[in-house]
């Protein structure tokens, strides 16, 4: 049990308690983007490319508007007239709008169809006929740099080949030394699939434009709605959309897991036309738009190397990336990190010298890449870092449990440099996997593992200790587009003692309504119950920039615990005035001061707050009322201990995982009702890319599993059941020792059941599987090394 | 082409007149304003649109507005028209059955004819009851833990507990 400072009344942190959210949601009453319907609104349905890359000769509408209840057709040429048909990335790169003359991905917007309901604007969409010359489209980011591969991007001045950026990280030369000089050098090369974030509710839009007021609301389905509305007025702003005239309300999100940062096309279209006809317009992708288009994650090609001692000492790590961002780099990181926080990869261990390097390339796919409930990059270099200890342990003939404790950093190296350059915050790496391995029995398991293989049959247990890095970021190293990382919180106390505050942030089902409020219910001892919190309305909440990549309690959390803390100050003031002491003659309990050594003389919360409207002390600013700017001093970092336990069927090659526990240490815990709903859905999206999803594309470029019938989304059937736990190690940092949790599993998980599956195929000589690790993957494996002629 | 059609919509008789082609979901939702009731996907994958057609459990993507003509229909609007929450709202509050609420909708339709037919169903009948429906957020858990709570709230039983094993 967590001990809590507060009474389950006032619900400050560490209560499960209930989530205040919940009740629209289960009555049907939530407010999505599709819900909203304003008088007069259009709807909008986008034509797309049925090719890869080809040339668009001609457009032609006729028959499209023909048809009752179409009213436009937009085409790129028209978005020209007024040059809104390209649009910067956040990773200052431009992606078309709608294309002018080439379409450089299948599923590209290539016109928008206006019409009065939904049903017509489909239609028009069927009927708008466009004649393409179709090319041979580059697919494979290893040919990307071939001589003979055509230059996708002659749209960007200076650009002769199909190379984006080259970033490295860590010491090439002494890396190199290391490794030349080592005992032992393991290598693999690992392809983290391109998969996609598939949110249950896909992506959309109201943009509702008043031309008499030059005016626009944007209902828009966004993780980040401030920073939105800057991006609107920075690409506007010439048409007269400056920021002021922008109102950006994130309404309820169902989901968003990174793939609703971004700016699609099909925003800025109807943003244009909202604007060119004064109309509300109404833009909501189906699902297999929202697969084939919207931004995928990963796509990260890996040659990993690790070099060790014989006894097992890691000594270096060196990874090699190709990034296959597709038509144009759309990913959603900060700015100066094009690889986002890749360099986390040199793990939970005790060494010093590591070498990375990227290299990102353009193919005619669609453009990103997003997150997918991670911390930008991070499950990438998870995974090659847990798989190459894993491997590591293998070669030297070491249980991968033992080698881990030989080379966690131990708890009191913290703050703990790593060789990339990050300052790890506190972790107690030893703890957890102790933890995780009591929980599951792990000597145990091996002992049944033994006695399943002299049977012929195949288990494997994987383990997977990882280190996250959230929580951007120091404004000094992070910002979006120029914005620094930081996030607000305003806390605005009435005078009968209940409270609004407001976010920059915006939850997508991370129940920000409850957690919000029992930080300042911790705070200043108003029950949480009497907290309201309100996000994603860009005319009421102070600016922040979201809510993505574990970042909402390191960032917003600590800016509603200081803005609670700048209040009680006052709170502590007006005590003593009320009381006629001095302030050095209180003390403070949840809800209250008292007189010290005369506690029955004090001064609730409430009837301070209500003296801060009424009889404030003279010369004092009245109300109750606080802001606060939240600049993290360093990122948090969150680890885990993960062990999953996988029995794989010798005959039709099924893999079932038996059992997994996750132990995760997130710091101080708000509410671990949250934290392990958290846990487990991550967990979940942790298991989906290392058993079943990915984004497959044909030679010719056309997407293969575009729709839900075969981009496998796990269910509760493939969801094992989850067994979770924590330890605790504050954020030293931080003002309630918190650190972010939601993508802690997603980024831990895989690599624990790939090592699992790889520990149970390693009896025929396995040493690594690429993910997702199907059963025909490991039957097919199984067949090359001649397993089954054996029998 | 249009139809008359007549549905009962969680007791409240509706006569609408439809295009054939009009899908059940979008009747729903737009024309009789029943926003609870959500799309997912376009392939029937997904079960956000779940509801209930005289008492089955449907997904009203999959189905014609005309193809309801004379049937009774019930959405996640229905569940609790006294305003308190029901035993599965409850169950599903309780355990932190939902994140985004997106899927919920979906899920509380599909487990009220699940606990229909089985009033006391194990995990494993929990899981494939409901997997038609996709969660993105909760790794369904939680969802299973407050389905075995409304079941035992309906029998009569002792409550399971709903404080989180996360120790």
């Amino acid at each position: 049990m967590i001990k809590c400072k507060t009474s389950k009344e006032i619900s400050g942190m560490g209560h499960s308690m209930k989530r205040k959210e919940d009740a629209r949601f289960l009555k049907g009453k939530g407010n999505y983007v599709d819900d909203i319907k304003l008088p007069g609104m259009l709807h909008m349905d986008i034509v797309r490319s049925p090719y890869a890359y080809a040339k668009i000769v001609k457009i032609n509408a006729e028959e499209a508007l023909k048809i009752p209840g179409v009213i436009a057709v937009v085409t790129g040429k028209d978005l020209e007239q007024y040059n809104l048909h390209w649009m910067p990335t956040l990773m200052s790169d431009t992606q078309m709008v709608l294309p002018t003359d080439t379409v450089m991905y299948q599923a590209q917007e290539v016109a928008a169809v206006i019409a009065t309901d939904r049903y017509a604007a489909r239609d028009g969409k069927e009927a708008v006929m466009v004649e393409y010359e179709p090319m041979k489209p580059l697919m494979d980011p290893k040919k990307s740099m071939d001589e003979d591969a055509p230059l996708l991007r002659p749209d960007k001045e200076g650009q002769t080949n199909n190379h984006i950026w080259h970033w490295e990280a860590g010491d090439r030369e002494a890396t190199e030394k290391v490794f030349n000089e080592a005992d032992v050098v393991v290598k693999e090369h690992m392809h983290i699939p391109r998969i996609h974030v598939a949110s249950i509710e896909t992506c959309g839009c109201v943009a509702d434009y008043d031309k008499v007021e030059n005016h626009l609301t944007m209902y828009m389905t966004t993780q980040a709605p401030h920073a939105i509305r800057t991006v609107i007025a920075l690409v506007a702003g010439h048409v007269g959309l400056t920021e002021e005239k922008v109102r950006v309300i994130s309404p309820d999100i169902g989901g968003g897991f990174g793939g609703k940062v971004p700016v699609y096309p099909g925003y800025v279209i109807a943003i244009a036309v909202s604007f060119l006809v004064g109309k509300p317009i109404k833009w909501v992708e189906d699902r297999s738009e929202n697969l084939q288009a919207d931004s995928f994650a990963r796509d990260y090609h890996i040659d990993a190397e690790m070099a060790a001692d014989k006894n097992g000492k890691i000594l270096a790590t060196r990874f090699k990336v190709l990034a296959d961002h597709g038509y144009t780099d759309a990913s959603a990181n900060p700015s100066k990190f094009p690889t986002g926080l890749f360099s986390i990869g040199t793990g939970s261990y005790d060494y010093g010298t590591a070498f990375m390097e990227a290299d990102a390339v353009y193919t005619n796919k669609p453009p990103g890449g997003v997150a997918y409930r991670c911390s930008f990059r991070v499950t990438e270099a998870v995974h090659a870092i847990e798989r190459m200890t894993d491997r590591l342990a293998l070669e030297i003939g070491k249980d991968p449990a033992q080698l881990r404790f030989e080379n966690f950093i131990k708890k009191d190296q913290f703050p703990w440099k790593s060789p990339t350059g990050w300052e790890y915050d506190s972790g107690d790496y030893h703890a957890g996997l102790e933890l995780a391995m009591k929980a599951i029995d792990y000597e145990g398991l091996r002992k049944e593992q033994v006695e399943k293989r002299a049977n012929g049959e195949m288990m494997g247990i994987g383990i997977s200790t990882f280190t996250e890095i959230v929580g951007a970021g120091p404004s000094k190293d992070f910002d979006i587009l120029g914005i620094k990382m930081f996030d607000s919180a305003e806390i605005r106390v009435h005078p009968t003692g209940k409270a609004i505050a407001r976010f920059g942030t915006k939850s997508q089902g991370q129940g920000h309504e409850t957690t919000y409020a029992q930080i300042i219910a911790e705070e200043l001892g108003i029950p949480a119950e009497h907290i309201q919190i309100e996000e994603g309305d860009t005319d009421t909440a102070p600016y922040g920039l979201g809510t993505y990549a574990s970042r909402s309690t390191p960032t917003a959390g600590a800016a509603a615990a200081m803005a609670a803390r700048k209040l009680r100050d006052k709170a502590k003031k007006i005590a003593a005035h009320l009381l006629e002491v001095s302030e050095d003659d209180l003390e403070w309990e949840p809800g209250k001061f008292s007189v010290k050594g005369a506690p029955e003389k004090s001064k609730t919360i409430q009837e301070i707050v209500f003296a801060s409207y009424t009889n404030h002390p003279q010369g004092m600013e009245a109300g109750f009322e606080a802001t606060h700017y939240y600049d993290p001093p360093n990122l948090t970092f969150p680890s885990g201990a993960y062990i999953c336990v996988v029995d794989i069927d010798k005959e039709t090659c099924e893999i079932k995982v038996r059992r997994f526990v996750a132990i995760d240490d997130c710091g101080n815990i708000i509410n671990p009702m949250i934290v392990q709903g958290q846990v487990h859905g991550g967990l979940t999206q942790g298991i989906a890319p290392a058993m079943y999803e990915e984004l497959i594309y044909d030679e010719a470029g056309n997407i293969l599993n575009g729709t839900f019938m075969d981009y496998l989304v796990p269910t509760a059937v493939e969801s094992p059941k989850w067994e979770t736990g924590h330890t605790v190690t504050p954020s030293p940092h931080h003002p309630i020792g918190a650190k972010g949790v939601g993508e802690s599993p997603t980024v831990g998980a895989p690599p624990a059941i790939a090592n699992a599956i790889v520990d149970a195929l390693s009896v025929h000589g396995v040493t690594h599987m690429e993910i997702p690790i199907t059963p025909f993957k490991v039957w097919k494996e199984l067949q090359k090394r001649g397993v089954f002629d054996k029998e | 082409m249009k139809n008359e059609i007549t549905i009962t919509v969680n007791g409240e008789k509706h006569t609408a007149e439809v295009e054939n082609r009009l899908l059940l979901v979008h009747l729903i939702r737009e024309n009789l304003a029943l926003t609870g009731t959500h799309i997912g996907c376009d392939t029937s994958n997904c079960g956000a649109c779940t509801i209930l057609v005289n008492g089955k459990s449907v997904k009203s993507c999959t189905i014609l507005a005309v193809q309801a003509n004379g049937k009774e229909i019930s959405t996640v609007e229905g569940l609790s028209p006294g305003g308190e929450l029901n035993a599965l709202q409850e169950g599903f509050k309780e355990n932190h059955g939902l994140h985004c609420g997106f899927c919920t909708p979906g899920m509380l339709m599909r487990a009220t004819e699940l606990l229909e037919q089985n009033p006391n169903p194990t995990e494993e009948e929990i899981r494939w009851g409901i997997s038609g429906n996709l969660c993105r957020c909760t790794g369904y858990n939680n969802i299973v833990k407050a389905i075995q709570y409304a079941s035992a709230k309906l029998r009569g039983v002792e409550l399971p507990s709903t404080e989180p094993d996360f120790v």
